[in-house]
């Protein structure tokens, strides 16, 4: 019988070693492929973490579902939404003419775009669902310019790692993985329905993106930083929703 | 029911036994990672009580011999080693080769046959059996502190939106399946109460799917271990003979007569109460997991038939919100049912192992 335990000791032993570094190697890769989020840390961060890794894994290329016309919701729903600025108030009145989405960091030609600009790009169109956190979802038409192309246009670098986006509502920016920022049904919108995306909605300019939750479809997108790391802004943790409580990757 | 300490008739009895026989060692691993901290925590609450050691747990020792592991009737006649030595050496008060000496090697494991069809024999002596095994024990634990954690922030994140609808979509601009008659976190959401709750979604989503991966990644441990172990086959699996309409009928009538348990009971449990772990662990759980991926945005899109199969984001939602409700329902029917059987001494065989009455014998 002591054979047989010692047996099961050193094969314990064995396993455990092998356990250890085999989280060791998980860390390592896990960092090396993007598999950390930038709000990792704190009491939430395994989770967090897991989440986000497991389903980037499972969804680097993966389109987010459509529909079919017949089931666009009657009405979009217009979120509760902070007291516009002066800034947006200024702009609204000219007809958002000098509307702006400046797009800098680690791109070749940083500019500036106007509206007009943005709608002569080759346009796409999706039906796709936004889902609030809250539970709430409806389904719509967007229409707009694919980010993967402005980015090209600007001629993003090979070692750009984030896209950071930034309302008109100084409270309100958000950061996406490459994944996310190249993924073909990443819109920068400007309409809905078949109409000009209203201000309701995130009008005139609002990120688009179906594979995650309604708070990182920012509204009112005025400026973009392509970045290597997260570190300089805010906190570091990614985006104001952490900041807030909430998690940096809302694919959940 | 007080576990008794023999020794083993013979020590080619252990070299012959197979399954169902935990080495020495693997007792004094156990021992000495759960026994042995529980003693010395009973013995510390007593001793801060200024208790004195007489009156320690009602029981006439010092703590010294309180929280030895050593069977107290092998103490003084401690073999010097692994059982074959001379049987009047002195067993000091604590060892930490307490459980080494390979004096009890016979010890059947938790859910072996014969512990759990006569618990009498267990009784009688010669054997020690744990009413679950430390994997049963640590695993109900997590998950039950896990399903707390899943249970308040669920219900935070639905204070967010107390509205639920079928199909795929569903909002304040539409007409909802059912509301709930509660108070909203969001003042956009038309509940009838004067008042908005303050939002609590961002701890609540973090913790709920935290906690999600600890009860889904603890849930695989249980079912491995329970699967190779023979745990659920052996203690979750009911017998053909209990299968039959009269004993099921009779079970249900007896519980509908809300009558206390048998003995036996103690040591296994009954044809309803198989059943009903059975459809916990194998229906309402993966059930709740699916619902719950359904409405991950990221998820359904690299496999939607998860979502398209429910009807939808909203049915997904509304499926979730009924299953949790049925888990929260059984959670009650548990705790009462423990509280039936005697909850001192359920509680006490699912954290320490020892099963038997209320009373402790001296």
């Amino acid at each position: 019988m002591s054979d047989l335990s010692r047996r099961k000791l050193i094969t314990n032993g064995l396993a455990a070693a092998a356990g250890v570094t085999g989280l060791g190697v998980a860390a390592r890769m896990a960092q090396r492929y993007g598999l950390v989020p930038p709000d990792h840390g704190g009491i939430y961060g395994p989770g967090e973490t897991l989440t986000y890794a497991s389903l980037r894994l499972i969804t680097r290329h993966s389109l987010a579902r459509e529909f079919s016309r017949s089931q666009i919701s009657a009405r979009p729903v217009p979120n509760e939404m902070p007291p516009l600025n002066e800034a947006f108030k200024r702009l609204q009145a000219g007809g958002f003419a000098d509307w702006r989405l400046s797009v800098d960091g680690l791109v070749a030609r940083p500019g500036a775009f106007s509206l007009a600009q943005l709608r002569s790009y080759p346009s796409r169109s999706q039906i796709t669902q936004l889902a609030c956190e809250e539970g709430w979802s409806y389904i719509a038409e967007w229409t707009g310019v694919p980010l993967s192309h402005v980015l090209e246009l600007v001629g993003m670098q090979a070692q750009a790692r984030y896209v950071v986006y930034f309302s008109i509502d100084p409270d309100w920016w958000e950061s996406i993985d490459m994944a996310d920022a190249l993924h073909p049904q990443t819109f920068i919108a400007y309409g809905l329905n078949g109409d000009e995306l209203p201000v309701a909605n995130g009008g005139p300019l609002r990120l688009r993106l179906p594979r995650q939750l309604g708070y990182k479809s920012v509204k009112f997108i005025t400026h973009m930083t392509v970045t290597d790391s997260l570190k300089g802004f805010g906190k570091g943790l990614g985006s104001a929703a952490p900041e807030t409580g909430y998690a940096w990757y809302a694919g959940i | 029911m007080r576990t008794t300490w023999l020794e083993p008739r013979s020590r080619s009895t252990v070299f012959r036994s197979s399954a169902g026989i935990v080495t020495s060692r693997q007792r004094f691993a156990q021992d000495l990672v759960l026994r042995f901290p529980q003693r010395c925590f009973v013995a510390a609450i007593h001793l801060f009580g200024n208790l004195t050691s007489q009156e320690l747990a009602g029981r006439n020792v010092p703590v010294r011999e309180f929280i030895c592991l050593y069977p107290p009737k092998l103490r003084d006649h401690r073999p010097n080693s692994r059982g074959k030595g001379n049987p009047a050496t002195a067993m000091p008060a604590f060892h930490p080769a307490c459980a080494i000496c390979g004096a009890h090697d016979t010890i059947p494991r938790m859910g072996d046959s014969a512990s759990v069809s006569s618990p009498a024999s267990a009784i009688s002596g010669a054997t020690v059996p744990s009413r679950h095994s430390a994997l049963v024990r640590v695993t109900h634990w997590i998950t039950t502190i896990c399903f707390i954690a899943l249970l308040v922030s669920g219900i935070e994140v639905v204070i967010s939106h107390p509205r639920f609808y079928w199909g795929e979509t569903g909002s304040i601009l539409t007409q909802p399946l059912f509301k709930l008659p509660i108070p909203s976190s969001r003042a956009l959401v038309p509940t009838g109460y004067g008042y908005v709750l303050p939002d609590q979604n961002g701890w609540s989503r973090a913790l709920h799917f935290q906690a999600a991966w600890v009860l889904v990644l603890t849930a695989l441990l249980y079912l491995i271990s329970g699967f190779f172990t023979g745990h659920l086959r052996k203690n979750l699996l009911p017998g053909k003979a209990d299968l039959s309409w009269r004993v099921l009928s009779s079970a249900i009538a007896d519980h509908l007569r809300f009558k206390r348990p048998s003995e036996a009971e103690a040591w296994s449990y009954n044809v309803l109460q198989r059943l009903a772990y059975l459809f916990v662990i194998f229906v309402l759980f993966p059930l709740v997991i699916w619902t719950g991926l359904a409405m991950s945005l990221a998820f359904v899109s690299a496999c939607p038939a998860t979502v398209t199969l429910l009807g939808g984001q909203q049915s997904a939602r509304t499926l979730h919100f009924f299953v949790a409700l049925s888990l929260v329902l059984f959670l009650l029917v548990h705790i009462g049912m423990v509280w039936i059987a005697g909850f001192r001494s359920r509680m006490r065989a699912m954290i320490t192992g020892r099963a038997g009455t209320d009373k402790e014998p001296t």
